[in-house]
């Protein structure tokens, strides 16, 4: 959600995709310490991959709404890449490696979307706060 | 350094890293159209006996799986309870038996190893804009700044723990991506003043 808002949406979803490559590669970046090739393989590999995807349209939602003040305006890019998005992309991975129908995964997911907004709301809060501290921050309103 | 590999050498370390993704790759598509669980019990015992055979830390590193099991028993339940239990037991143990075999591969080859396979992809892909040399700095700056960047956030937490009990605010978090963001400003400028231009210093990586 961060990266896209503040790099903007190509090089928000560039810099997700180094990210994500230096993890298969083995760094263990992941929470818990997980790395390697085998995350590929798990059932949760969408909402990995989605992270791409998502940081583009967070930028992307960002620069267009470059009216808006700082705050709202990243709520809006953190819930539409981060949540929509990013749930898409989690989804179709989970009836792709689980073998789950649509249904079921969307059940299986929505658990976690409550948890997803409180993140999406301190995403709108850090980047509010670091745009008034530093306010090249955010390329797209510098 | 923040490797991710076995310490002590074994027979698959001396594997060649190409043969050792092939082999991955054709595995998982031979492993998918599997609908015996019998099956991938032996596949799954005979995976555990390799990581039994790398002692102590190849056990060890079993433990890395944890966070992945609530997802595991969810998917395992779901399909159980829709399609019956060998449905259910299938599916959850071939994304073990993937995860295992992926994570075979990636704890017996090192970075350096898995980076001079995939050179030929990138020369593959210079036309479309990829430059294996950006490329290469890009995944150094990564590994360079991870402990850079987790030192100071561990500084301000440190600061913040020794003034008050309180759980650390998000206002701690903004003012730390704020001064991250500057280091990496300062950093582009850097490599800029080195005769790398502007479109390859946008790499403060941040995992959010």
């Amino acid at each position: 959600m961060l990266a896209g808002i503040i790099l903007g949406p190509r090089h928000g979803a560039l810099a997700v995709l180094l990210f994500l490559f230096v993890v298969l590669l083995g760094v263990p970046l992941l929470s818990g310490g997980r790395g390697g090739l085998g995350v590929l393989f798990g059932p949760s590999v969408g909402f990995l991959l989605g992270w791409v995807p998502a940081a583009f349209m967070s930028g992307l939602v960002m620069a267009r709404l470059r009216t808006l003040p700082a705050f709202p305006a990243a709520l809006v890019a953190a819930i539409t890449g981060g949540i929509v998005v990013e749930y898409a992309f989690g989804i179709l991975g989970l009836m792709a490696m689980a073998r789950m129908n649509l249904q079921q995964a969307l059940v299986a997911s929505a658990v976690f979307v409550p948890g997803d907004l409180l993140k999406a709301l301190a995403t709108a809060f850090v980047a509010e706060a670091s745009h008034r501290s530093y306010p090249a921050a955010i390329v797209s309103r510098s | 350094m923040m490797t991710d590999g076995l310490a002590p050498q074994t027979w698959l370390h001396r594997v060649p890293a190409g043969v050792k993704l092939v082999g991955l790759a054709l595995l998982s598509v031979l492993l998918l159209p599997v609908g015996d669980w019998r099956i991938l019990a032996g596949v799954l015992a005979m995976i555990a006996m390799v990581y039994a055979g790398f002692g102590r830390v190849g056990i060890a590193r079993l433990k890395l799986l944890r966070p992945l099991l609530p997802l595991l028993v969810v998917v395992g339940g779901v399909q159980a309870a829709s399609a019956g239990w060998n449905a259910g037991a299938v599916v959850t143990m071939r994304l073990l038996a993937m995860l295992l075999l992926a994570d075979l591969v990636s704890m017996t080859t090192t970075m350096s190893a898995l980076m001079e396979v995939l050179a030929p992809v990138f020369r593959l892909l210079r036309p479309f804009g990829v430059n294996p040399r950006k490329m290469a700095l890009a995944v150094a700056l990564v590994l360079r700044f991870v402990p850079v960047l987790m030192a100071r956030w561990r500084a301000r937490e440190e600061a913040w723990k020794a003034r008050t009990h309180r759980r650390i605010p998000p206002r701690l978090v903004a003012a730390f991506v704020a001064d991250i963001l500057q280091l990496a400003d300062r950093v582009a400028e850097a490599l800029d003043a080195r005769g790398f231009d502007r479109s390859a210093a946008d790499h403060h990586s941040s995992p959010l």
